[in-house]
């Protein structure tokens, strides 16, 4: 902790204390930004592991007929893989950002309920243990069954009693219920905080687009993971009292599990979206010395996304054989997600047309993930065109869609948040070299994996295939898209080693090193557990700049 | 840190009055149990007269008339607690509040007696036919939060004997009351789903 106020030091225990001593800190702490980067530590992780089994995955489908893994591992990797990447990397650093900004952001001491936050990061935390233990804890008595294998989705019938023997199903079932719970204590301490906690002046329309964006995805997920609650109750009533819910032999149906999840799953890939938009609208700003274009227009154009997106989930399911007036539905609703998506990306344009922009890592990052989004936004208007999507669903043209839109437009944005708030949270700058290496071999290693990936999907290669024959022509791109893995490998090991190295050795960064313009960067660097000694007052969305230019406040304008 | 006050900026303290977390909070809740509920509901209404063997709905249901009754005029008995506390007059709170756990637990205990008449009599479990597996979660999940709100209730009442529920905790229970109704208003949808339009 360091003092607010260099007059008056706080008073410092001559010895460090013990790591014990540490550790209990950790598991008894209440406080806001601990639990943040908690949140955000366990995600980056679980980032490792899940990452490291999809590069197994890839290992295993690098050359035809390979046999590094055994079938069945293989189908646990995948599922492991997609389940920790949406529930226990994605979902956590969603809530591990807000937690650490969203109080920061609108000059709150804390959240509104702390220990409610804290009860969140342990259930999340408890959901990942379940998801992991379940390699040991599955077989049980029973010896059947290992970690769950039945694809992130679990379509029914795969997981009745029947098809999915022993305890897999029930640790990912459970896994799921356990850590939804916990994201949603940490929606509802979001709102709470958004709505109950602003400092004076900070009205809605002043509060930073970061600050609206997790409003609006915490608001989300109130409405969808409920769904995938309820659904996962329904299947534990299945599997454990004998339930008909997705029973087809006693008239139950397989094809509403599908609709209960996507009702969830979609909307979730937003959830996980706009939390990268949200660094995006703070870090292009700051990094091309100009307010964001449209603020009003931003916000619109978020809650208009979460909107929509609630009523897109069945174009997962065009293959279903739906009537023709459901394709048609969800084809349009889906196409008409675009718009709000668009008038994002012009509104980041916009902003950096005419700025003078700074290439720091941050901006870098965010400009990555202007152009990788826009590719991703574009292959799912080719998927949502219901007779493309005929020939393409369930093949590596929709894998490599989904990790465009998560690891390019998502994930870059993360990068970009974590290089942008390292200083504010630790004090020190992250190296900028070892950035640069990070950024650029992650960069050329996503490239190289996903937009290689949607070539053997549109020459017709399923995804969740084990292995495949030569003489296909998918060997070389199969080959490639291996290859890229190592690039992203030794990319994510920089930012490892940049993380651990900088935490100890990177220079100072004082308290607001990039000259930017919301309240976080007002206290110290790292803020103090009380964050603010008085709160700067808030006359516009840009306090900061206010503060500033006393010649040229926002306020005047506004 | 920037200091605000060397800098001497145009400041005006206006009035700054924002919603109470409690009551953001706890809608928010409600929010999201009311789309935990509609899952269970829609369930419900898609597998209406799907059911491939009996019993089915219209030879075993019975309309639960008195329980409805008791469960919604708890929610009035809950409004009058509220407005006693707010007087301070803590013996008509407390009568109140008694009356609402009454209700509550008759409620409860009528269901139990249904779901005995049916197990036992009818032999309608969770896994006979799809009607089952409906009917129980349904009914059951609502049937759970009407546990959960009676523990609560309570709680309160207990605290409330033993004294140390004071003034300041008028929101709390407020918050409580509201979560009561809206267990009550899923009744209602309950109700006219499973013994109204699912007969």
């Amino acid at each position: 902790m360091v003092a607010a106020n260099p007059e008056i030091p706080l008073a410092r225990p001559l010895v460090s204390p013990s790591i014990v001593t540490r550790l209990h800190g950790l598991v008894v702490t209440v406080d806001h930004k601990k639990l943040g980067l908690m949140y955000i530590a366990s995600a980056l992780f679980f980032l490792v592991v899940a990452g490291l089994m999809a590069s197994v995955i890839r290992l295993q489908l690098a050359l035809p007929n390979n046999n590094i893994v055994a079938p069945d591992t293989f189908n646990r990797l995948f599922t492991v893989h997609g389940t920790a990447m949406v529930f226990f990397v994605g979902m956590p650093i969603v809530a591990g950002l807000s937690n650490y900004l969203v109080p920061l952001m609108i000059g709150a001491r804390d959240m509104a309920f702390p220990r409610l936050n804290a009860f969140g990061y342990w259930m999340f935390l408890f959901g990942a243990a379940l998801l992991f233990f379940s390699y040991i804890g599955a077989p049980g008595l029973s010896g059947h069954g290992s970690a769950p294998d039945v694809g992130w989705f679990a379509y029914a019938p795969l997981t009745g009693r029947a098809f999915s023997r022993g305890n897999s199903t029930d640790y990912w079932t459970l896994c799921l219920l356990v850590s939804g719970i916990g994201s949603l204590s940490s929606a509802v301490n979001v709102i709470a905080t958004a709505f109950g906690m602003r400092s004076p002046g900070m009205t809605l329309m002043r509060m930073p687009l970061f600050v609206w964006m997790m409003v609006v995805v915490s608001a989300m997920m109130f409405i969808v993971i409920p769904p995938l609650t309820a659904a996962q109750i329904m299947l534990l009533i299945d599997r454990f009292l004998g339930g008909n819910f997705f029973n087809t032999q006693s008239g139950g149906s397989a094809v509403l599990w599908q609709h209960f999840f996507w009702i969830f799953g979609h909307p979730e890939v937003y959830v996980l979206m706009i939390p990268g938009f949200a660094c995006a609208s703070e870090i292009i700003p700051v990094f091309s010395r100009k307010p964001i274009f449209g603020y009003s227009a931003m916000v619109g154009a978020t809650t208009m996304i979460a909107f929509v997106s609630m009523g897109v989930w069945a174009h997962h399911m065009f293959s279903m054989g739906m009537t023709s007036v459901g394709n048609t539905f969800f084809m349009i609703s889906t196409m008409a997600i675009s718009v709000p998506t668009g008038i994002k990306i012009f509104n980041w344009l916009a902003t950096m047309y005419g700025g003078k922009i700074r290439f720091e890592l941050p901006m870098l990052c965010c400009l990555a993930f202007l152009f990788q989004f826009l590719i991703a936004g574009l292959t799912g208007i080719m998927l949502a065109a219901v007779p493309f999507d005929w020939h393409l669903t369930d093949t590596y043209f929709v894998v490599a869609h989904f990790h465009y839109v998560l690891i390019g437009g998502m994930l870059f944005c993360i990068f970009g948040g974590i290089y942008y708030w390292f200083p504010k949270a630790t004090g020190r700058m992250l190296n900028k070299t070892l950035g640069l290496w990070h950024v650029a071999l992650f960069f050329i290693g996503f490239h190289l994996t996903f937009d290689t990936m949607h070539i053997p999907g549109l020459l017709g290669m399923p995804r969740r295939i084990y292995t495949y024959d030569p003489g296909r022509g998918w060997e070389l791109l199969n080959l490639i898209t291996s290859i890229g893995v190592v690039f992203q490998i030794v990319g994510i090991a920089c930012l490892a080693w940049n993380l651990i190295r900088s935490l100890r050795k990177g220079e100072k960064a004082g308290d607001d090193p990039w000259d930017a313009w919301t309240l976080e960067w007002a206290t110290t660097s790292p803020p103090p557990e009380y964050n603010f000694e008085t709160v700067p007052p808030v006359r516009s969305a840009r306090p900061l700049w206010d503060l500033k230019h006393p010649e040229d406040p926002d306020w005047k304008y506004e | 840190m920037i200091n605000a006050d060397r800098l001497n900026l145009p400041y005006t303290s206006a009035e700054w009055s924002l919603p109470s977390s409690r009551k953001v909070a706890i809608t928010s809740l409600i929010v999201t149990e009311s789309a935990m509920f509609s899952i269970f509901v829609v369930a419900y209404v898609y597998y209406i007269g799907k059911s491939l063997t009996g019993p089915y709905p219209a030879e075993v249901l019975e309309t639960p008339i008195v329980s409805t009754i008791c469960l919604l005029a708890s929610s009035l008995t809950i409004v009058l607690a509220e407005r006693s506390f707010k007087r301070e007059s803590i013996g008509a709170f407390r009568l109140w509040w008694s009356t609402t756990i009454l209700l509550a637990a008759v409620f409860l205990g009528s269901t139990a007696a249904e779901w005995k008449r049916l197990i036992v009599d009818h032999h309608l479990t969770i896994s006979t036919n799809l009607f089952g597996t409906t009917f129980y979660s349904l009914v059951g999940l609502h049937a759970s939060h009407v546990i959960v709100g009676l523990t609560l209730l309570t709680l309160v009442l207990v605290l409330s004997l033993k004294k140390s529920i004071r003034k300041a905790d008028g929101e709390r229970i407020e918050m409580l009351s509201w979560y009561w109704h809206f267990v009550d208003g899923v009744w209602v949808v309950v109700f006219t789903v499973v013994y109204v339009i699912g007969r």
